[in-house]
Parts: C-alpha cells; sequence; structure tokens
C-alpha cells in the first residue's frame, strides 16, 4: 500500500465533473425525446428542453400511434420472434457447447472453429441467398424465418460463452455422475443445465438485444402483411407521419420503453458478460 | 430427450454406439447454423458468378459481375464511393471512440469512485437502442425545424456553429460518423474498463514507488496493457462497420445522401439487391457486392488474428 493517500481532491471534482458531462451527452437525447413524448405540439416547439407542465402535458402523440398504426401487433411480433429465437438459441446452444467442451471426439476442434466462423463473419452478407432458400421454403413474410435466421446468427456466441462457462464447472460433479451410472443425456439435463442458468442470463441479453433493434432482416424476410417488428414498423411510422411530431416522438419513446426495461433489470448481467468476456 | 428411457437401456444403446450422443447434442445448432447461415454465404459467393437475363434466369458468367463492378462506370463509380465513404467511417469510429473509450474507462477505475456503476450504466445505455430510433432521435434533434440543437448553441454562446450537418453533402457522413460513435461508445468503454481492472496491483506500486506519477502510471505502464483490448475493439468495429447499414438507411434513405454523400457498403448493396426508384434490383450483382464486403471483412480479421493480436499478446507478456 505505498500509494499516495493524499488524493488532491480537485482532481477527484474534475473527474467527477467530466463523468457528468459525459453521462448528460450519452442519456441527453434519449430523455429529450421522452420528455417531449408527453408535451402538446406546441410545447415540443417552444420549450423543447423544459419538462411537461399541467399546462403542456398531452397524450396527443401516444393516441395517433396507436390508432394510426398496428403499434400493439408490432410489439408482439417483436416479442414473438425475440422468445423463440432465445428459446433455440439457449436449447441448441448449450447442447452444443456441452458436446464440444465435455467429449474428445475427432472433428471436434474443427467443429468448433467451423461454428466461431459465425461470430466474425456477418449473416447478412448470405442475404441474397437467404431471401431466395425463404423464398423456397414458402417462408417469406413469416415470422419463423425470421426466427430461424435469428437463431442461426445468435448460435455461434452463445456456443462460447457457455462453453466457457461449463469449462468452469467441477469435473468432479460429472463424473461422479457417471460413476453412479447415470446416463449422458440424463447428467445433461439434470446436472448441467441447472448449473447453467447464471450464465444463460447473460447469453439471453447478448441475443435479444441485435435481435429485438434489427432492421435488416425484417425488411428484407418480413416487411408487410402484417408481420412487421417494432422496429421496421417504426420505421415504416415515421417514414409515413415524417411531419407530425407528436406521433414521431411518441412511437420513438414507444419503441425505446421495452429496452429502458429490460436494461433496468439486467443491466448487471450485461456488465458482467461485457467485462468477463474481455479477461479471456 | 430420452428422459423417460430407462438407464439400462440407455447405457446399452451407448455402448453400441458411443457417438449417438454426441450426435443429438450437436445436431440441432449445426444443423440451423450451416443451413441458415453458412450455407448462404457460400450460395452468395456462387450466385455472385452468375448473371439474370430478362426473363431472371441465370446463367453461369465466371468473374463477370465483378469485372463491371470494377471497370463499369455504373458500379464502379459507386462502388469506389461508398468503399471510400465505408473507410473514412471506418477510421472516425477507430480515432474517436478509441480516444473517448480509454478517457472514460480511465477515469471509471480510478480507486473508490463514487457513483461508479451509475455513471457506467447511463453511459452504456444508448448502445442497447436500436440502431434505427437512434438515427431517428438524432434526426429530430439536428433538424433545422425543431431547432433544439439551434437553440442549445445559442444558449452557451456558439450559435454560428450550427448547420444542418445531416443534410449539407459535406458534412453528412462525419455526423451519422459520430452520432454512431456517440451510441457504441460504451462497448470500447467497457471492454477497456475490464482490462484496466485486471492490471496487477504491484505493476501500478511498482512505478509508483519509482517515481511515476499518475500520467505516466497511464501511459507508460497501463495503456501498452491494454493494447490488446483495443485491437479487439478494432476488429469488432470493423466488422461492424463494414456491414453497417441501419443508420443510413434510417436516416438518409435506399440513397443515402446527399448525392450519395453518406452512402457506404451496406447501402450499396441493398440498393443493387433490391433496386431504388426506376432502377431494378440484381440479385447477381447484389451477391457480387456481397461477397467483395465478405472478402474485405475477411481480409481485416485475417490481419488482426495474424498481425495484430500476435504482436500484441508478445508485447503485453
Amino acid at each position: 500500500m505505498t500509494r499516495p493517500i493524499a488524493r488532491p481532491r480537485l482532481g477527484r471534482i474534475a473527474v467527477h465533473g467530466a463523468l457528468l458531462f459525459y453521462t448528460l451527452v450519452a442519456i441527453g437525447p434519449i430523455l429529450l425525446i421522452l420528455v417531449n413524448a408527453f408535451k402538446s405540439r406546441r410545447a415540443i416547439f417552444n420549450e423543447p428542453l423544459a419538462l411537461p407542465t399541467a399546462k403542456t402535458f398531452s397524450l396527443i402523440g401516444f393516441d395517433k400511434v396507436l390508432a394510426k398504426s398496428d403499434f400493439g401487433l408490432y410489439f408482439l411480433n417483436s416479442l414473438t420472434v425475440t422468445i423463440g429465437s432465445v428459446a433455440l438459441v439457449l436449447a441448441a446452444g448449450a447442447m452444443a457447447a456441452w458436446a464440444l467442451t465435455e467429449y474428445r471426439f475427432r472433428g471436434n476442434a474443427f467443429l468448433g472453429l467451423y461454428m466461431a466462423i459465425g461470430v466474425m463473419v456477418p449473416i447478412r452478407l448470405g442475404s441474397v441467398s437467404i431471401l431466395q432458400l425463404m423464398v423456397d421454403l414458402n417462408l417469406v413474410n413469416t415470422l419463423t424465418a425470421l426466427i430461424l435466421v435469428y437463431t442461426a446468427q445468435g448460435l455461434p456466441l452463445a456456443i462460447i460463452l457457455l462453453a466457457e462457462f461449463i469449462q468452469q464447472i467441477p469435473r468432479d460433479l460429472r463424473d461422479a455422475a457417471r460413476c453412479d451410472g447415470i446416463g449422458e443425456y440424463h447428467i445433461f439435463w439434470s446436472v448441467i443445465l441447472p448449473l447453467l442458468r447464471p450464465a444463460v442470463a447473460t447469453v439471453a441479453v447478448f441475443t435479444i438485444v441485435p435481435i429485438w433493434n434489427d432492421l435488416w432482416f425484417p425488411l428484407i424476410l418480413a416487411p408487410g402483411n402484417g408481420k412487421q417488428t417494432i422496429t421496421l414498423g417504426v420505421q415504416q411510422f415515421i417514414g409515413q407521419y415524417v411531419i407530425d411530431w407528436n406521433a414521431v416522438i411518441a412511437s420513438l419513446s414507444l419503441a425505446i420503453a421495452p429496452i429502458l426495461v429490460l436494461y433496468i433489470l439486467f443491466s448487471r448481467q450485461l456488465v458482467r458478460g461485457l467485462t468477463a468476456g474481455a479477461v479471456k | 430427450m430420452g428422459g423417460d428411457v430407462s438407464l439400462a437401456e440407455q447405457t446399452a444403446s451407448e455402448r453400441r454406439r458411443p457417438w449417438s450422443h454426441i450426435l443429438v447434442f450437436l445436431a440441432p445448432a449445426a444443423l440451423i447454423y450451416t443451413v441458415f447461415s453458412i450455407y448462404p454465404l457460400l450460395d452468395t459467393i456462387r450466385y455472385a458468378l452468375y448473371t439474370q437475363d430478362e426473363h431472371g434466369v441465370a446463367h453461369f458468367a465466371g468473374l463477370a459481375n465483378f469485372v463491371d463492378l470494377f471497370s463499369l462506370p455504373v458500379w464502379a463509380d459507386q462502388f469506389r464511393n461508398a468503399l471510400v465513404n465505408n473507410l473514412i467511417f471506418f477510421v472516425i469510429h477507430v480515432i474517436v471512440q478509441n480516444i473517448i473509450g480509454i478517457a472514460l474507462a480511465a477515469m471509471l477505475s480510478l480507486p473508490k469512485l463514487f457513483g461508479r456503476n451509475l455513471y457506467r450504466t447511463l453511459i452504456f445505455l444508448p448502445t442497447m437502442l436500436s440502431v434505427v430510433i437512434i438515427g431517428f432521435v438524432w434526426q429530430l434533434i439536428l433538424s433545422p425545424l425543431w431547432g433544439v440543437s439551434e437553440g442549445f448553441l445559442k444558449a452557451i454562446g456558439l450559435p454560428q456553429l450550427f448547420a444542418p450537418w445531416l443534410g449539407q453533402e459535406s458534412t453528412a457522413l462525419v455526423t451519422i460518423s459520430l452520432i454512431s460513435v456517440w451510441q457504441f461508445v460504451g462497448i470500447p468503454m467497457m471492454l477497456i474498463y475490464a482490462a484496466l481492472l485486471n492490471i496487477p496491483e504491484d505493476l501500478v506500486d511498482a512505478a509508483t514507488v519509482d517515481g511515476a506519477n499518475h500520467l505516466h502510471v497511464f501511459f507508460y505502464v497501463k495503456l501498452p496493457l491494454i493494447l490488446p483490448t483495443i485491437g479487439l475493439v478494432a476488429i469488432l468495429t470493423f466488422v461492424g462497420n463494414f456491414n453497417a447499414f441501419d443508420l443510413i438507411y434510417a436516416v438518409k434513405g435506399t440513397l443515402a445522401g446527399p448525392n450519395f454523400a453518406s452512402d457506404i457498403l451496406g447501402t450499396f448493396f441493398y440498393r443493387t439487391f433490391f433496386g431504388y426508384q426506376l432502377q431494378l434490383g440484381n440479385p447477381t450483382m447484389g451477391a457480387a457486392v456481397a461477397t467483395m464486403m465478405f472478402l474485405i471483412i475477411l481480409i481485416g480479421v485475417m490481419i488482426y488474428l495474424f498481425g495484430v493480436q500476435r504482436r500484441m499478446q508478445r508485447y503485453a507478456l
């Protein structure tokens, strides 16, 4: 403990000043939109930086969005696609991660590398063929198409994160189970899966966010027929009602809200995942 | 999953086929991943070697698409423009994102910092939101119609700074790049922060005993040790930037205006594939553009894996 103990106080104040300033830069624009979503049109333009008061408070933007677009439906579509994909990624990913870390078999290393390609090479680049494939499978404008693509997209990272986690599970646990004559499926299901629970939250957050936020695949694979996800729905809505500021700001707020809630609930897992991944 | 199969039966079947459970565990992931990720990637590269005639029938054409892409002015000019813009987009990201990221991480990793978690959580918030939403948010804020940024600049005494940054040919790309930096600076911040926390105390203490002050410790002890992380951030950014699309599509539409000033490879790919206005989509040429993007990303990843990462690991050790 040879650090200088008398740290200059002034330095600390400057650090807090800088961090506070950047925090405002980071969340200011989002707050600005959220605040103005609850104001009348006149107040949005006259006092954009003010909080809504009793006089300027208005929900007209939300009324318009809900009346003029199928926001509830888009939200449900996004929810279906996200939950479906995450469930598949977690189930198939955990099984594959287990097989790749637990069993020594020929081609193990190759298969691990093969699955890792997807971390670096964006699946988007295959869009021409993916669209063709979905046309052939008759899946255009279905949520199934999105779920399949997002599952393929999410698997590589999920397998890497889960494999890292499985390696930390003490060997004794599985060996003890094997000595008792318990089958491999049973070990996975009743010994390993329950132990994976903490990792599942991290993997889920990393899988959910890119899926929920994606515009590309909804635009290409499911752009119409009431199959739009919320990101695409907002994009189309704003394209149509550019000049209606109340409606535009309200639709943005509605799109921000779910991720905001998710983030508040899971920011700990997310931070843990990000910082653990960097340690290597 | 075979939960009700009796144990004796299961082990017996495994003795006969010791591979069976491995196959069962691997099959779902390998199948979905192969069919919907690897196969389309390879098939896109194959498809880039075809051209479509007026009836929509594809014929093998060798490298004709690539020759057109590099030499026919219709394609080559746009391709070069998108490529150069994409490089600018990337360079702005790497420089600005890393400088802000390192500065924030250095401040956050100070011992006993009050409110550390709150700062970190709030600064990371924009990274979580959809690029499309962020694009619209900034489009509104920078819009001369609303006048929020104009009023803000006036309030802090710099009204002459205001300009329709997103609408001018000279500033659109830089503005969009900075919006994207603003959104994603949380990632370098977090990764560098974690790397800084991992630096052994002894190293810092030793340097302090030798008379190094805070700045010396940071630049001569800590910075070299976090270079591998900065390399990782750079390659993640590279891959992300060279298939970016959403932000520019949201802010500027398919035409990536004004006058293609904000066109990057992702938007060029989309236009080529689906067409725009009166121009019909061209899937085989789209596949050729995607193949070029694939090659560019591959080269970037290779440079990182074999050049940057190895050297840096040696350095770090």
